[in-house]
C-alpha cells in the first residue's frame, strides 16, 4: 500500500506499461510527472530529456516513438496549445504516444495552481483539421494509475496519440493506492512481417491499423504530414485525401467499444443523471447518495473515455430519466456534447464554476433537491 | 553503384524543385557525402521541416521524416536520443532553420547532440513563394518587403559556433566538391554539425532582385565565397557581399547522448554494488 499523489501514479502507470522515453517542459500542476521521470527513467535505461519547450518536447516524443520507444509527454495548459501542432502530427502519422494534460485554469497562463476542466474542448479540436481523439479522464490517484496504463496500450495499440485529460485536483491529491506485480495486458504496437522492399507504411490491416515499422530497422520508409497514400509519400488525390481522413475516424470509431468506457452509480432506476468526470466526479458521487439518503432518485453517469463521448452509454440510460446535469469546472464544454447527444429527449442543465474552486458535493445536493 | 543512384529514390523522381534551382546540387552532395562517410544506409535517418529543401528527404532512399515547420531538429533529438546508434542529418531551409526553428536551432548546437544539419540558405521563403527569410540582406526585395528588407540578416555558421556546435562550416552549390566533402566531415563529428550550402532559388529571389539566371546566381557565389586565407589578404570594404567557404570551427565537447548514457551506466554500477 502506497500514498500516492496523482501525478505520482500516472509515473508508476506509464512504468509498468513500458515506458522507454519522455521528453517535456516544466509546467504546474503536471512537474512532478518530469521529476519523478527524470530521477527513474535512466535507472532502468529510459531516456529522459527536458526539451526548450512543449513543441519540441512533443516532436521529440513523435522522433522517439518512430524508433519504437514507448513515450509519453505531460504539461498543463498552456503548453497543451503549445502541443497541439505536433499532436495533429502525431495523429495524422499514426504515432503513438501519450500525452497528458493536467488541468489548471485557463484561459492564458491563467490560475496555476488551481484546477479546472477548461480543456474538455481543446483536447476534442485542439489542433487543426478533421481528427478523431482518444481522451481519458482519472477520478483518483488509482484510476489515474490504471489510466496511464489504458492510454498507452490504446495508443499503440491505434497507432494514435491518446490524451491523459487529468486536472489539478486528481494531479496533486495524495489517496492509498495498491500497484500489483500483475498489471494484466500490457500492449505492443504490431509490427510488419513481409519482406521490406515491399512494406507499405501506411497500408491498414482488417483492423485499420498499418504494422509499423522502426527507423533503423531496414525497411528505409518516408513519414510525412502531409496527405499520403499507402505508401507514405504525399498525394495530391482527392480520393487519397478523402480515403486516409475517413479511415483514421473509422479506426477509432468501429472501435468504440474497445476504447469507451464509464462507470455508473445508481442509474438503474434513476430520474435525474449526474453527469460528471474527473475530480469532479467524486462530488457527484456523494452528493447522488446524499440525494438517495433524502429520497431523491438520482445517478451518477460518469465518461472515463471523455472522446470519443460515451453517447450509446448515455442514450440507453435516457429512458426514465425527466432530467440530466451536466457538473463540470468550466463554462459549459462537456454540455454540448451531452445536449447533442440528448436532443431534446430530456432536459438537460448544468452546475458549472470557473473560479479556481471545486464544485461540492452541497453545490451538486442542492440543485438535485431544487429539480427533483 | 554510384552515390546518386544507391540513395536515391528514383521512382521518386523528377523532384518538384523548379528549373535552376540550387537545392538537387546540395542533395547530391549530401548523398557522396553519406557514400564517402561510410554510413549504414539501413542505419541513417534524414530528417526536414517544411519548405522546398525539407522535399529532398522524399527522394533520398534511408528511413526519412518530413516533419513540420521548423521543427525538424526537435523530432531528430528524439529519434538520435532514443536510438543513439542511428546516424541523423537534418535537411533544413534558412526559414525553417533560423525563423521557426531557430529556438530549436541554438539549442540543439548548446546541447551538442550528434546530429549533423544541412542549412540550405537560398536567403528566402522558396515554398511559399518569396517572402523574406532570416537570411535575406538588408535591402533586398521579397514579396513581403515590397520597399527593400528592413531586416538584418544572421551569420548562420556564427551563430552556431557561438550557441555550442562543435563542427560550422560553409560552402555553396556552385563549390560542389568542397560542399560534399565538408558535409562528409561534419558527418564524422562526433557532436553537433552545421553546414551552411549557399543555394539558388532563381524563380523568387534572384529574378525579383534582378540576379539574372541561375548561371548567373551560381557565378555570384564563386566570386563571393573565399577561403578563410583569400578573405584575410581583403579590406573590410572589400569583403562587403562576400562570405567564408570552408571549414569554420571545430571544437571539442562532450556529446549528448554519450554524458546522459553515461550517467545511466554509472547508475547500474552503483546498483550493481
Ligand atoms: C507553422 C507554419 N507556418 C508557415 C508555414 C508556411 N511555410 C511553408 S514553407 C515556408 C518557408 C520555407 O522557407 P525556407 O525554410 O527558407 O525553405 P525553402 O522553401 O526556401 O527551401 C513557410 C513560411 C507552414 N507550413 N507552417
Amino acid at each position: 500500500m502506497l500514498l500516492l499523489q496523482g501525478n505520482e501514479a500516472c509515473v508508476e502507470g506509464a512504468l509498468a506499461a513500458g515506458l522507454d522515453f519522455y521528453a517535456g517542459y516544466p509546467i504546474t500542476p503536471s512537474t512532478e510527472i518530469a521529476e519523478l521521470l527524470a530521477a527513474k527513467l535512466p535507472r532502468q535505461g529510459g531516456s529522459f530529456i527536458q526539451m526548450e519547450d512543449e513543441i519540441s518536447a512533443m516532436a521529440a516524443v513523435i522522433g522517439a516513438s518512430l524508433t519504437g520507444a514507448k513515450t509519453m509527454t505531460a504539461t498543463s495548459g498552456p503548453g497543451f496549445s503549445l502541443k497541439q501542432e505536433n499532436l495533429g502530427y502525431a495523429m495524422y502519422t499514426e504515432t503513438p504516444c501519450v500525452v497528458v494534460n493536467v488541468q489548471r485554469g485557463g484561459p492564458s497562463t491563467g490560475q496555476p495552481t488551481m484546477p479546472s476542466q477548461g480543456d474538455v474542448m481543446q483536447a476534442r479540436w485542439g489542433t487543426h483539421g478533421d481528427h478523431p481523439v482518444i481522451a481519458l479522464s482519472p477520478s483518483s490517484v488509482e484510476e489515474t494509475f490504471w489510466l496511464t496504463i489504458r492510454a498507452m496500450n490504446l495508443s499503440e495499440k491505434y497507432r494514435t496519440p491518446v490524451i491523459l485529460l487529468m486536472d489539478e485536483v486528481v494531479g496533486h491529491m495524495r489517496e492509498r493506492i495498491e500497484i500489483p506485480q500483475d498489471i494484466g495486458e500490457v500492449i505492443n504496437r504490431k509490427k510488419p512481417t513481409g519482406d521490406p522492399k515491399d512494406y507499405l507504411p501506411f497500408k491498414p490491416d482488417a483492423d485499420l491499423v498499418p504494422p509499423m515499422a522502426s527507423f533503423g530497422e531496414g525497411y528505409r520508409f518516408h513519414v510525412t504530414g502531409l496527405t499520403h497514400d499507402e505508401s507514405g509519400f504525399p498525394s495530391g488525390s482527392n480520393k487519397i485525401t478523402g480515403e486516409l481522413i475517413q479511415r483514421l475516424h473509422d479506426k477509432i470509431d468501429r472501435n468504440y467499444a474497445d476504447i469507451v468506457q464509464v462507470e455508473t452509480e445508481h442509474m438503474e432506476d434513476a430520474e435525474i443523471a449526474v453527469v460528471a468526470y474527473g475530480s469532479t466526479a467524486r462530488s457527484a458521487s456523494r452528493a447522488v447518495k446524499q440525494a438517495r439518503e433524502q429520497g431523491i432518485k438520482a445517478g451518477l453517469f460518469r465518461p472515463i473515455t471523455i472522446w470519443p463521448f460515451p453517447a450509446q452509454e448515455l442514450k440507453s440510460c435516457l429512458a426514465g430519466l425527466k432530467h440530466v446535469v451536466v457538473a463540470e469546472m468550466n463554462l459549459g464544454q462537456l454540455i454540448l456534447e451531452v445536449e447533442r447527444q440528448v436532443a431534446g429527449a430530456v432536459s438537460v442543465g448544468g452546475i458549472m464554476r470557473a473560479d479556481g474552486e471545486l464544485i461540492t458535493p452541497a453545490q451538486i445536493l442542492a440543485y438535485l433537491q431544487e429539480v427533483k | 553503384m554510384s552515390g546518386e543512384d544507391k540513395y536515391l529514390r528514383s521512382n521518386r523522381l523528377p523532384h518538384i524543385l523548379c528549373p535552376g534551382c540550387g537545392h538537387g546540387i546540395v542533395m547530391g552532395a549530401v548523398v557522396r557525402a553519406i557514400e564517402k562517410a561510410g554510413l549504414d544506409q539501413n542505419k541513417t535517418v534524414i530528417v526536414s521541416g517544411i519548405g522546398c529543401s525539407s522535399r529532398l528527404p522524399g527522394y533520398m532512399d534511408f528511413d526519412t521524416l518530413h516533419t513540420t515547420h521548423g521543427r525538424a531538429l526537435a523530432f531528430a533529438t528524439g529519434i538520435k536520443f532514443a536510438k543513439p546508434e542511428l546516424n541523423v542529418i537534418v535537411v533544413t531551409g534558412d526559414g525553417d532553420a533560423l525563423a521557426i526553428g531557430g529556438n530549436h536551432f541554438i539549442h540543439s548546437c548548446r546541447r551538442n547532440i550528434d546530429i549533423t544539419t544541412i542549412v540550405l540558405n537560398n536567403r528566402i521563403y522558396g515554398m511559399t513563394s518569396g517572402q523574406f527569410s532570416p537570411m535575406t540582406p538588408q535591402g533586398h526585395l521579397a514579396t513581403t518587403a515590397p520597399f527593400g528588407n528592413v531586416d538584418r540578416d544572421f551569420d548562420i555558421c556564427e551563430l552556431s559556433k557561438a550557441a555550442g556546435a562543435t563542427y560550422v562550416a560553409r560552402s555553396t552549390a556552385y563549390h560542389v566538391a568542397q560542399l560534399t566533402d565538408l558535409v562528409s566531415k561534419a558527418i564524422m563529428n562526433k557532436g553537433f554539425s552545421v553546414v551552411e550550402a549557399v543555394s539558388q532559388c532563381p524563380t523568387y529571389y534572384g529574378r525579383r532582385n534582378k540576379m539574372g539566371s541561375a548561371v548567373d546566381m551560381m557565378n555570384d557565389q564563386k566570386a563571393s565565397g573565399v577561403t578563410a586565407a583569400a578573405a584575410a589578404k581583403l579590406t573590410p570594404e572589400q569583403m562587403v557581399g562576400k562570405y567564408v567557404i570552408g571549414e569554420l570551427h571545430k571544437a571539442e565537447a562532450p556529446e549528448y547522448t554519450a554524458r546522459y548514457h553515461s550517467i545511466v551506466d554509472s547508475l547500474k554500477d552503483k546498483e550493481m554494488k
